[in-house]
């Protein structure tokens, strides 16, 4: 998939993650911000990227915020904010 | 079992990870009245997601889709279906919403491999037409295996003032729990909207037991336990329904026919009374074995 | 060497000294001496009020390297330390040792005087706030000793920590230092913590803002230990004093919890005539009581007493007649600081009568039940209340770890995750209270018995509870979670973590 426009999904409520989503020049790059970033900053990283490879996305900035979501709703929220970003 | 149904928002990650601790024996994940129209994506994602990786902890999982007439529906149903939940609920279902589901979600389950009819459908009957068409919506689909009133909609849909005490609503619950009981499915009552009035819940909970209701949908955790409470079997029901099995057992060994207990004939509708105390009983876990 | 909880202690500290490796919680109890006061009796027509701290500060021949004590009954409203050290600060005294019962986020101008040298070294049973986080960081030169509320009137008692002048934060004292702290303004009900420091510092120092005729009575901390009384505009501000009410939690897991919790205590048969209780003010432990209370009122149950930190919600279950008795040591909101003040039952107590384990029996030792929290619990019960997952200094024991060796049944309340982090681990970040005190963990999700309590599961092998072992909840919290990466600390230690008997449990290293 294509990122064509900026697009954003989640919220910053506690266990969520507030995904935004910009095409990018240089292939996919991630910006996180975690309460939780000592403990599982390198996971939630690869819940993104493993979700954007998923969706064969190739030119996505990804600026998170993460408030100690799960990985279950940060593959969600990234998952609809690239649909959003895509359509 | 269905005491207690818990509706949580489809698109709030905390209170979806915490429902199934909460002691409901159904979980109701809404993508209709709890989402916002520019979220509907977010919250089908977000509940497929959930699904797919969280544990529920043996309750009933049940999603509540957005009507085939909103638009959303549809797309509800094909992201959904595909991971299998135990059940749909199908807001202001008609005869003809839910063939066109069931014909949908056969399709699916087709195209996935799972078994045929594995999917439930609870009809949410929340318009005069829908109580007086009751029994042809629950006949129209073999995946039916309870109908949930929706009381607001309802009296609002008459015209009609929604009260505590609930008057207003004796024919719907009457009807819906007669046909129910005829069609051998669960018959939910409408939410108690008052999340503070613990009394008034209890009561109204009551009141819905008397008629014939089997359980109650909650808005709030906090009103799971009284729910709970007021459909199990007490603990007095359990003890009667445990000396009339073994007075039958007793009268069987003698060669009796009929038997008495505390002077009492015991014929077969009271010692089927008895035996589905003592399923029920068994079931939500307050008596071994 | 390593400890009875298996952390690697060093045998020596700099700052702190030789090590006394933590044995068990009950290794170190019996014979035991408590030390002597050196203190100047006063003549007949000695007056004691003076005009200002700076005067009291130079009467007690005030100078580098003293030992200064505080309490913590104003909690976050408290400016006594403050006022104090910020006049130590300007007659240029340094390396004070700061005694204080517990520290909080409005001592923020305490880490100044850490940073220019006036304070090298801390006392604590708990610290909170940007106090905490400087001493994690390495700010303070010696390391930090953390005590539990009953370990520190052990260490005053014994002389283990010897204070040079105690500073009394007096809601209401009288021109000849008889202080209560149930009249006034600033009125914080019990003064409990502060009783050990008045009984055997060397000077002894009351600051007022409500200066009454003598006497003042009810006398609470009596003339016999006071030296000086200085009045004050205001020694705190009364909305970080004491909360208005303190409230239950809504949240449902929260009473989820509880309910459990409740539950498992009902079903081991401790809920019976003649029960005891003590819980926490925070809204879980708080609905515990609340769930507590439903039962005994169903069964008609009286209980003996309930103790601790008390709370409005604990009195209105003292004045229903479910406790006989209440014993405070210190009051969280305004409806405990009304009844301790009218209610004959609604008893004081020194920290060394609740807590402390080298007297002749401390009220902990006759508690039934104690409801706790924690921030990690690993899968030998060990509980850390110190530190965040994080390695900041967060807190501390308090009573946590002299109520767990004390009461019957050990309860620690806690979500099984919190914002993705799981609360059992493998290993606490830093233990706190020992496993081998705690008997249960209850979770949303499921109890977890101390197998050291046979006798428990025994008891509840018939039960509809959700009983899983430890390890089966640590596996639940990390399935969810997954596993966190580990922190990385720095060798040098920043606080020394010492047990209720005056052993080290634990040590804090620096976070990187």
């Amino acid at each position: 998939m294509k990122i064509v426009r900026p697009a954003k999904a989640g919220t910053m409520e506690s266990n969520d993650i507030y995904i935004m989503v910009y095409p990018n020049e240089n292939g996919n790059e991630i910006q996180l911000d975690s309460i939780v970033l000592k403990q599982f900053g390198n996971q939630i990283k690869k819940v993104i990227m493993d979700t954007l490879n998923e969706l064969e996305v190739e030119n996505a900035l990804v600026v998170a915020k993460d408030r100690g979501a799960l990985d279950y709703t940060i593959k969600a929220r990234v998952e609809t904010a690239i649909k959003r970003a895509c359509e | 079992m269905r005491r207690s149904m818990l509706f949580i928002p489809g698109n709030n990650p905390s209170m979806i990870q915490n429902s199934p601790f909460l002691g409901a024996d159904s979980i109701i994940l809404d993508l209709e009245d709890a989402v916002s129209l520019d979220e509907k994506d977010s919250a089908r994602c977000l509940v497929r997601n959930a699904l797919l990786s969280l544990d529920f902890n043996g309750c009933e999982k049940v999603v509540r889709i957005n009507s085939i007439s909103s638009g959303f529906g549809y797309d509800d149903i094909d992201a959904i279906a595909r991971i299998k939940p135990d059940a749909f609920l199908i807001p202001k279902a008609t005869e003809d919403d839910i063939e066109e589901i069931d014909s949908l979600i056969s399709t699916i389950e087709r195209e996935e491999g799972f078994k045929l009819g594995c999917i439930k459908l609870i009809p949410l009957i929340e318009t005069a037409f829908g109580v007086e068409d009751v029994f042809n919506i629950i006949k129209s689909s073999k995946r039916i295996v309870a109908v949930l009133l929706g009381a607001e909609d309802l009296t609002a849909d008459m015209g009609i003032k929604r009260t505590k005490e609930g008057e207003e609503i004796f024919y719907a619950r009457s009807r819906i729990a007669s046909v129910c009981a005829a069609l051998k499915v669960d018959a939910i009552d409408t939410p108690f909207t008052d999340v503070n009035d613990f009394e008034g819940l209890r009561k109204d909970a009551e009141k819905a037991k008397l008629i014939g209701m089997s359980g109650k949908a909650a808005i709030n955790p906090r009103q799971i336990d009284v729910i709970n409470e007021v459909f199990s079997p007490s603990f007095d029901d359990i003890n009667w329904a445990k000396r009339v099995i073994e007075a039958y057992e007793k009268a069987k060994m003698e060669g009796k026919g009929v038997f008495a207990l505390d002077g009492k004939m015991v014929d077969a509708p009271i010692l089927l009374r008895a035996k589905n105390i003592i399923e029920k009983a068994k079931a939500i876990g307050l008596i071994k074995g | 060497m390593i400890n009875a909880v298996k952390r690697e202690i060093p045998e020596f500290i700099e700052g702190y000294g030789k090590v006394k490796p933590f044995m068990g919680a009950y290794a170190n109890i019996g014979d035991v001496v408590k030390t002597s006061v050196k203190i100047k009796s006063v003549k007949p027509n000695d007056k004691k009020v003076l005009p200002s701290i700076k005067d009291a500060l130079l009467k007690c021949g005030i100078k580098d390297g003293m030992t200064i004590s505080f309490h913590h009954h104003l909690r976050n409203g408290d400016y006594v330390l403050n006022m104090v050290l910020d006049e130590i600060a300007k007659l240029g005294i340094k390396n004070l040792t700061v005694a204080a019962s517990s520290i909080f986020p409005c001592h923020a101008p305490l880490v100044e005087h850490i940073k220019n040298g006036v304070v090298t070294k801390i006392y604590a049973n708990y610290m909170s706030g940007p106090v905490a986080e400087a001493v994690s960081k390495g700010l303070l030169k010696y390391p930090a000793i953390m005590h539990t509320h009953g370990g520190r009137a052990r260490a005053i008692e014994s002389g283990d920590l010897h204070i040079d002048i105690a500073f009394i934060a007096a809601p209401t004292c009288d021109t000849y230092g008889n202080i209560n702290g149930v009249e006034g303004k600033s009125a914080c009900g019990s003064l409990g913590y502060a009783i050990p420091d008045a009984m055997y510092a060397e000077k002894v120092v009351a600051i007022t803002d409500n200066l009454v005729d003598y006497p003042a009575c009810p006398i609470e901390i009596s003339q016999e230990y006071v030296d000086y009384v200085v009045v004050v505009d205001e020694i705190g501000d009364p909305k970080g004093i004491v909360s208005g009410t303190t409230r239950i939690t809504r949240d449902p897991i929260g009473l989820r919890i509880a309910k459990l919790a409740a539950q498992l205590i009902d079903e081991v048969g401790l809920l019976k005539d003649g029960f005891s209780f003590q819980t926490g003010a925070g809204g879980t432990s708080l609905a515990v009581a609340a769930f507590v209370k439903d039962i005994m009122k169903k069964k008609n149950i009286k209980g003996s007493f309930a103790a601790g930190g008390i709370t409005g919600y604990i009195v209105d279950m003292f004045e229903e007649g479910l406790f006989k008795a209440l014993f405070d040591v210190q009051c969280f909101d305004l409806k405990a600081v009304e009844s301790y003040k009218n209610n004959k039952a609604h008893q004081g107590m020194s920290a060394s009568m609740y807590g402390n384990p080298h007297n002749k029996g401390a009220v902990v030792n006759n508690l039934d039940v104690m409801i706790l929290g924690a921030t990690e619990v690993d899968i030998d019960f060990n509980v850390n209340v110190t530190t965040g997952s994080n390695g900041i200094i967060i807190g501390g024991s308090g009573g946590h770890s002299d109520t767990a060796a004390g009461a019957k049944l050990a309860i620690v309340v806690t979500q099984l995750t919190k914002a993705r982090l799981p609360i059992i681990v493998d290993r606490v970040t830093t233990v706190t209270t020992p496993g081998e005190t705690i008997d249960a963990v209850v979770t949303e999700r499921g109890i977890a018995i101390n197998p050291r309590r046979q006798d428990l599961l025994e008891k509840l092998k018939d039960s509809n509870l959700p009983i899983f072992t430890i390890e089966e909840l640590k596996n639940m919290a990390e399935k969810l979670t997954g596993v966190p990466e580990k922190i990385e600390f720095e060798d040098r230690i920043v606080a020394v973590v010492e047990y209720r008997d005056g052993t080290v449990i634990d040590v804090v290293r620096q976070v990187r």
